[in-house]
């Protein structure tokens, strides 16, 4: 556990006056993600440590080199989780499961990492070091510039300390798994959705429907009465693998896309190998496909898609914005980066 | 001292030239019901709920269509116009106050519910469609819309996204913020943006973050599309009364401690209890120190779990006394005592000061007392109702507006409350946002670069500062002059 803040400001001031472009990089779990990367390698992961965590406020404090793999550990000491459950393989730092936005199997019922997020602590391109939001879940002064940085991959800024908010673990939960066709399994899930179950995970893969209860003992029990004969699978197995899902169900060297579509978006191109998550929100293909096509998809399914890995890494692979929210884009960049020294056209081609 | 960079001195012969070719302009868009001019008829719109602050218009204008909100914005911007939206006046913090030589863009007319979505669990909305009626319209489907602000009968969704509105539920079901997919943004240029997607994350930086709770400083929101959830099949309340503040503000870290998110979690001190329940008639033990009122949802087995291990932390932390609510009438019974507080403290003081500082909750026992002290020291009562499972204080400062020295002993306490909420880890604003009112004290959260950062930001959406100038974000000179002030009054103080 170290705080080496100091001279990572320094490193940013120093490129800021050289106008040296600055790679930054944690532990590089999720050096696949996004378009290739330019300039010197900007290490962060010896940024590390639990700055604090008090179980009765129910919110840590991590310097962003922290693995989420400690993080789980230390909540596990006290019977919490991190809400989101974002995945952990490649020893993932907090810092970067926040700059990619990563979330788990229970995102539609707990939020996403950006959902956790009350505060950070970051490096803008200036060499600033600059705190936004705080450690209470209630905190509406100024914009909010913490959660911005979700997705933003580095684009803005050196993220160095994050405060999130985390749960107690739920008492007790189970899984089942049903053999279903991917529509019938989507129907089902979406109308869960609208029905009041303690329900945290709902996904489909090679012809299973997986649903996981979580929450009072009693509640779970009650929820799983009405599957009585159907598999009980290994639950923390499996869903920890579902945590790193491209990596454990999608070995192929084939380019993956991930969808975030509307939940209840038709089943489209069903000879497609798909594995579909957060009941329908987020839906996993891997396989050669022109990105064009599916950007219709996409489009007609209410949201986007993205080549998450593998495939022509030069391109532009994530969903294009219009040309008035792209202008804000480069704008808004340029206010955290002027001169574009952070992770340049990793995220964008232009940006 | 000039806290707005916009305005620069214009003298009346100007701002009677650009009152007239704005009206020009805008009767080419805009019918002439839509556009008011006379000092009389715009008084109504002078100020939000936050009534200390007032000032009238150029004009008020009320468009219904996406396309007269971009003319107008166009209009506007041709000429570095300043443009105030405004929702339903709501506001706690003077952030829908009129710019004296800008326009007010009521949103008023933007009041339709566009499509609920049931089996998506989603509605999408114009701006102006009241909070409760979201809820009361998806009710039909089972579903409602968690974020319920005490003011929802009256608050419109777009003044809620404006704020990042929070309310009585967000420990468990968070803030506006959580609750938004998609938005439909008019930018300061005239520009019609789409900021988010049905789906439920977006690439890219999180546009919608920063959007949510941007006080009308970065876009006009058009549409809005929320989250809804299926209501829980039970929900029931627990109402435990102690003879002490601290034992109360304890057992709300017990409760969270203890592995269970309340839906609700809510405090009230003896002068809240006794004011709520003479107005109310709620059934609240009126010689306690302080109430806890613990509201638990989910499926039936759920609630009858959490309330009996919730019920015997309460007893454990010093519950003099514990009810829970056995039929809905109950609920609803204990819930209009809490409800009614505001309305109540109304009734013993010509006017309150609402204050909104949110605390770690461990702090809140240390912070309360504190409070009181504060109260014998500037000679003001103070009532104290709020979210303690959030941390975020409502303490209502009693004061009389005629009386100038109350309203300005009533302000230095208010600021007081928050630098200690901001002392004890804490921040300035939960959920009522920074506004006019609220501008000085972000001195307190931020430091000067951090200020800069802010204005980088509010530059790359609106290189004018037209939007809402003066409000939110301190200038730079206001800062420096501020803190220098602040520096020179420390060393003339005695020793």
């Amino acid at each position: 556990m170290s705080d080496i803040s100091n001279q990572l400001v320094g490193r940013v001031q120093a490129a800021f006056t050289q106008s040296e472009q600055l790679n930054i990089r944690g532990n590089g779990s999720k050096n696949f993600i996004g378009r290739e990367q330019k300039g010197q390698i900007f290490e962060t992961s010896g940024h590390t440590g639990i700055v604090s965590y008090n179980p009765a406020e129910l919110v840590m404090i991590a310097r962003s080199g922290t693995t989420i793999a400690e993080i789980n550990n230390t909540l596990a000491e006290s019977g919490q989780i991190l809400p989101c459950e974002s995945p952990l393989s490649g020893n993932a730092t907090l810092g970067g499961v926040l700059a990619c936005n990563q979330s788990g199997p229970a995102r539609p019922w707990r939020g996403s990492i950006r959902d956790c997020v009350l505060g950070l602590r970051m490096i803008n391109g200036k060499g600033e070091q600059l705190r936004f939001g705080g450690q209470v879940i209630k905190n509406v002064a100024g914009y909010d510039i913490a959660r911005l940085q979700a997705g933003a991959m580095g684009s803005l800024g050196v993220l160095t300390e994050i405060s999130f908010k985390v749960i107690p673990k739920p008492a007790a939960q189970q899984t089942v798994s049903v053999s279903l066709p991917a529509e019938e399994a989507l129907d089902k899930m979406n109308a869960m959705l609208a029905q009041s179950l303690p329900l945290s995970g709902a996904c489909w893969h090679a012809g299973k429907m997986y649903l996981r209860f979580s929450g009072a003992g009693q509640a779970v029990r009650a929820a799983v009465q009405a599957y009585e004969d159907k598999a009980l699978v290994d639950d923390t197995e499996f869903w920890s693998q579902l945590g790193e899902k491209p990596l454990v169900f999608f070995t192929q060297d084939k380019p993956l896309w991930r969808f975030s579509i509307k939940p209840t978006a038709q089943h489209f191109l069903p000879e497609g190998d798909w594995l579909i998550d957060w009941a329908g929100a987020q839906r996993w293909l891997i396989g050669d496909y022109p990105i064009e096509e599916l950007r219709e998809y996409a489009k007609a399914s209410g949201g986007q898609v993205e080549l998450y890995r593998g495939g022509d890494r030069s391109s532009d692979l994530m969903p294009q914005p219009d040309p008035a929210t792209k202008l804000l884009l480069t704008r808004l960049k340029q206010s955290f980066d002027p001169k574009g020294i952070f992770n340049p056209g990793r995220l964008y081609s232009w940006l | 001292m000039n806290i707005d960079s916009t305005s620069l001195h214009i003298n009346q012969e100007s701002l009677d030239k650009r009152k007239s070719d704005l009206l020009t302009a805008f009767s080419q868009v805009l019918d002439t019901d839509a556009i008011i001019t006379d000092i009389e008829t715009q008084k109504p719109y002078e100020c939000d709920g936050l009534a200390m602050y007032c000032a009238l218009p150029l004009l008020v204008v009320m468009p219904e269509t996406v396309a007269q909100v971009q003319a107008i914005m166009r209009i506007c911007h041709e000429r570095s116009v300043p443009v105030v939206a405004r929702g339903a006046g709501t506001g706690l913090s003077a952030g829908a106050m009129p710019h004296t030589q800008g326009v007010l863009l009521c949103m008023s007319r933007f009041s339709r519910i566009l499509r609920i979505d049931p089996k998506a669990c989603t509605a999408t909305l114009q701006p102006g469609v009241r909070n409760l009626e979201i809820t009361e319209t998806a009710a039909i489907h089972g579903l409602y819309y968690a974020p319920d602000p005490s003011s929802q009968i009256a608050c419109s969704i777009g003044g809620n996204v404006a704020e990042n509105s929070g309310g009585v539920h967000c420990l468990k079901y968070g803030l506006t913020l959580h609750n938004v997919l998609k938005l439909q943004v008019v930018t300061a240029d005239g520009e019609c943006i789409e900021i988010g997607s049905e789906g439920l994350d977006c690439s890219g930086p999180d546009l919608l973050a920063l959007m949510v709770g941007s006080e009308g400083l970065l876009g006009i929101v058009t549409e809005v599309t929320v989250k809804l959830l299926p209501k829980p099949e039970a929900t029931q309340v627990i109402l435990a009364a102690f003879d002490c503040v601290e034992k109360a503000g304890d057992s709300v870290s017990h409760i969270i401690s203890g592995g269970i998110i309340p839906a609700g979690l809510e405090m009230m001190d003896s002068l809240s209890i006794i004011t709520a329940e003479a107005y109310a008639n709620a059934g609240y033990p009126t010689d306690a120190q302080a109430l806890l009122l613990c509201e638990i949802d989910g499926t039936q087995e759920e609630v009858n779990e959490h309330i009996e291990i919730i019920s015997a932390l309460l007893k454990e932390a010093g519950a003099t006394s514990i009810r829970v609510s056995q039929s809905d009438a109950e609920k609803e019974l204990l819930w209009k005592g809490r409800k009614s507080a505001f309305p109540a403290v109304g009734r013993i003081s010509s006017d309150y000061y609402c204050m909104d500082g949110t605390i770690p909750r461990s702090k809140i026992a240390y912070v309360l007392t504190e409070i009181q002290a504060m109260s014998k020291r500037h000679d003001l009562r103070v009532a104290n109702v709020f979210h303690a499972g959030d941390g975020n204080l409502h303490p209502l400062i009693l004061f009389d507006a005629s009386d100038q020295d109350e309203w300005e002993r009533a302000k230095a306490f208010g600021s007081e409350i928050l630098a200690l909420c901001v002392e004890v880890g804490g921040c300035i604003t939960g959920e009522h946002g920074v506004g006019v009112e609220k501008i000085h004290d972000m001195l307190m959260q931020f430091n000067d670069a951090e200020i800069e950062q802010f204005h980088a930001v509010k530059q790359a959406f609106d290189e004018q500062g037209i939007l809402n100038p003066g409000k939110t974000i301190p200038t730079l000179k206001y800062c420096q002059e501020y803190r220098s002030l602040k520096t020179q009054n420390t060393k003339s103080e005695p020793a």
